[in-house]
């Protein structure tokens, strides 16, 4: 027994995993199937790195185990990488392409930056997905929009079994004040899983 | 229709308890375990007495009050607040209460934000106290009903423990899937069997151990308990808690099936069943994280029957002593212990460009980072040895680059009284203790009391942020509201200092640097026992003003308010060496405009 479909969602504390994994489940609950997810909650969230675990059929553990990830849903190039002992053999990646330096960087300068996380991303056995997420943030008017891009071109892709117009039934169900900027921005990462 | 929906595990236990029929609710926040106590007062606060109490020994009282009159309670804490909570639960166990108790005790393995790895079933098994063990946020959602209906037989509280894991998991369940039950408290009646003497104590010592005794041969029965694949080998698995989840996971990712015990009340221990699968195995595996309770308890019944049965687990070094587990540990110990070919789903993936480290920090216009650069300044101008005694709160994050204001950190409260220590040996150090708000009502009062009493020479220093912010901005006898939202009276902290006979006590704004600067000098400059009351609220109860920037033409690029402040919403502009602010996350508090050598960061001050 162990579930149907596992994604992980993995970013920084305050870029929205957590809502992004309970529409998932939300998404799996609704046509009637088990949904387990399990969150880094605490300290951690100040900046820190975050991830959430969502899987859909019966399980026991409601953390994924290594290599059994059919998805890594990543709000940022580094937690991608951070995470890829996730990832089953020939899983899915979606990335988004806007690196966040950590608050530490001013003080000592860690160097990073997210162009060197992605090429190692393309060169890896993984159906990798690239979401701009600079454009989105742009083209929306906010960053805080980013998990439903991705989500949006996760579904779109066929990654997580779950299809784009279940993502955007289930945002209808979120509060109606960011439900258009929601959708909107579920349909560009649809589009963007398309490029 | 069903009414299946998502639940936190500490949602849906607070869930269990409702319906059990709880009409008083007490707990302190502690992660992980707040939004049980959370969810409780959001969405029953009306129909039940839901409160976040000072701390968990008054939270305890409370809920024990309650009980003697005939209501079912709940408390909720975090592992180490029961030890706050453990000489009345001590005692209660002795004296007995009418109405079920569940005290809610989450554990934290790893520990992903405790100060340790206790094991509250351990603990369970030292106050004589049964515990229920879920191995999933479903089970402690089911398990209530029975915890409660255990809890009347005894005239006991139980405890119902459990990990992180399974507190901020989340699962599908139908509210209405347990039925709801009514209880009409009886009332109090005086009938002197809730007063503890020495005699009855020994009296009722007894009736506990009997008690014990025959709750095991019961439990052994009990649904919770079981053994599964019952004669697939000699080979078996006993594991409790979230461990049993990642033990059959890992199971079933090998593809085998060996006996399985599955124990879900280690306290009292459910021996029968035990011995059953004892007789029908040669060995057994144990998984179970924090003490080993089953495998003590296995050994223990091996020795009592005489069973020529192996028990591996952390005393025969077959699995980690300490910290969270994990299918990957589950499936690598078992498939060694089955003799199976240690399975490999690594990817073998080659080496990843050096990863970012992201160290928690404190938020952008954190009142907190003005307070410790005040005390920082003053005294490094004022000179001599200084002390910074810190507490547990988010301003335990001051001990990190470039604030390191923080040199002792032990529990609860604390602060106050490990400052009036090293004073004593060391008279001409200057003694600082940092508390927040909440922990000053917590177990702070006392420290004060205490020095004033024996003649301390210290400065306590409040950090009056109006609400408890690690744990998500719950309410305190500071904020001016109760769980449920109404309006409460709001204790005054410097009422409460001057009332225990501190004198030398200021208040101030932290984001005043130069008021704050000169508090903190003249409190250094004073002997016997002074406060500084720091007062301004978290960000994250109170609106943000503009975002400051940087005029680029002014900026020399020294970057003094980054090495001095270490603020998140001072970046690099990647040119050269200035910085520019983050307007996402700038509060527009004024630190860095007051830190600032060139002048050169700008816009509205708070």
């Amino acid at each position: 027994m162990s579930a149907s479909m596992n994604i992980l969602l993995s970013g920084v504390g305050g870029q929205g995993t957590v809502l992004a994994s309970k529409l998932l489940a939300r998404c799996a609950i609704a046509r009637g199937e088990a949904a387990h997810t399990a969150e880094t909650i605490g300290m951690a969230q100040r900046g820190g790195c975050v991830t959430s675990h969502v899987r859909i059929g019966k399980c026991f553990s409601p953390m994924i185990p290594k290599g059994c990830a059919d998805a890594i849903i990543a709000f940022e190039p580094a937690e991608a990488v951070r995470c890829l002992d996730f990832l089953k053999e020939g899983g899915w990646v979606i990335v988004s392409s806007a690196a966040i330096k950590p608050v530490t960087d001013t003080l000592s300068a860690s160097g990073y930056s997210g162009e060197p996380m992605l090429e190692y991303l393309r060169n890896l056995p993984v159906r990798l997905i690239c979401v701009n997420g600079e454009e989105i943030a742009r083209a929306c008017g906010s960053a805080k929009v980013l998990n439903m891009a991705l989500l949006g071109a996760a579904a779109a892709s066929g990654a997580i079994g779950i299809s784009p117009e279940e993502l955007e039934n289930a945002v209808a169900n979120l509060s109606p004040k960011f439900r258009d900027a929601n959708c909107m921005a579920i349909r560009m990462g649809v589009v963007a899983a398309g490029n | 229709m069903s009414n299946t929906t998502l639940f936190m595990g500490n949602e849906l236990a607070a869930l269990g308890a409702a319906r059990a029929g709880v009409t008083v609710a007490t707990g302190y926040p502690g992660t992980p375990s707040t939004e049980a106590l959370e969810y409780l007062a959001k969405h029953f606060g009306q129909q039940m007495h839901v409160e976040w109490s000072v701390n968990e020994k008054t939270a305890l009282e409370v809920a024990a009050g309650a009980s003697y009159a005939g209501a079912r309670t709940f408390v909720t804490m975090k592992q180490v607040g029961l030890n706050v909570a453990s000489d009345p639960l001590m005692s209660l166990r002795y004296v007995g209460l009418s109405g079920g108790m569940v005290v809610y005790v989450a554990d934290d393995p790893g520990p992903i934000s405790s100060q340790t790895e206790q094991d509250t079933r351990s603990f369970a098994a030292f106050a004589k106290v049964p515990v229920f063990d879920p191995s999933s946020p479903e089970e402690a959602f089911a398990m209530m009903a029975d915890a409660y209906a255990l809890s009347e037989q005894l005239g006991s509280p139980v405890f119902l423990r459990p990990t992180t894991r399974i507190c901020h998991a989340n699962a599908a369940a139908d509210p209405d899937s347990v039925p709801q039950q009514t209880v009409q408290p009886a009332g109090f009646r005086a009938c002197g069997q809730r007063i503890i003497f020495p005699r009855t104590s020994y009296l009722a010592h007894l009736r506990i151990e009997d008690e014990c005794e025959r709750l095991s041969e019961t439990l052994s029965s009990s649904p919770w308990n079981s053994i599964q694949n019952a004669g697939s080998g000699k080979l078996g698995i006993a594991a409790g808690g979230v461990s049993y989840a990642y033990a059959m996971e890992a199971m079933s990712l090998l593809g085998v099936a060996c006996p399985v015990l599955k124990i879900s009340t280690p306290f009292p221990f459910p021996e029968r069943l035990a011995e059953e699968f004892l007789s029908q195995v040669d060995q057994v595996l144990v998984f179970e994280e924090l003490d080993p309770v089953i495998e003590r308890n296995l050994i223990y019944l091996c020795g009592k029957r005489g069973l020529n049965v192996r028990v591996l687990g952390k005393g025969t070094r077959t699995l980690p002593r300490a910290g969270e587990y994990s299918v990957e540990i589950a499936k690598a110990a078992m498939a060694q212990f089955l003799g199976l070919a240690a399975p490999c789903t690594d990817m073998c993936l080659p080496q990843p460009p050096a990863l970012p480290v992201r160290p928690p920090v404190l938020c952008a216009g954190c009142p907190h980072r003005a307070s410790f650069y005040a005390v920082k300044r003053a005294m490094r101008k004022f000179g001599g040895k200084a002390l910074f005694a810190g507490d547990i709160g988010c301003y335990t994050l001051g001990n990190a680059k470039p604030l390191e204001m923080v040199d002792t950190c032990l529990c609860m409260g604390a602060g106050i009284t490990v400052a009036q220590g090293v004073s004593a040996v060391e008279p001409d150090t200057i003694a600082f203790s940092f508390t927040g708000d909440s922990t000053f009502f917590h177990t702070g009062l006392p420290g004060i009391a205490n020095a004033v009493y024996n003649g301390a020479s210290m400065v306590s220093v409040i950090l009056d942020n109006s609400t408890t912010a690690m744990t998500g901005q719950q309410p305190n006898p500071s904020t001016g509201f109760r769980a449920s939202g109404e309006v409460a009276q709001k204790l005054s902290i410097e009422a409460a200092l001057k009332a225990l006979g501190v004198e030398d006590i200021q208040v101030v704004n932290p984001f005043d640097q130069q008021a704050a600067q000169d508090a903190v000098t003249h409190a250094a400059g004073q002997t016997g026992v002074r406060a500084i009351i720091f007062r301004a609220p978290c960000i994250a109860v109170s609106r943000p003003g503009k975002p400051l920037r940087v005029n680029p033409d002014a900026c020399t690029g020294c970057r003094a308010c980054a090495k001095l402040l270490g603020c998140p919403a001072i970046v690099s502009s990647g040119q050269d060496n200035r910085v520019m602010i983050d307007s996402s996350i700038c509060t527009g508090c004024g630190l860095c405009s007051q830190v600032c050598p060139a002048g050169a960061i700008g816009g509205e001050h708070k």
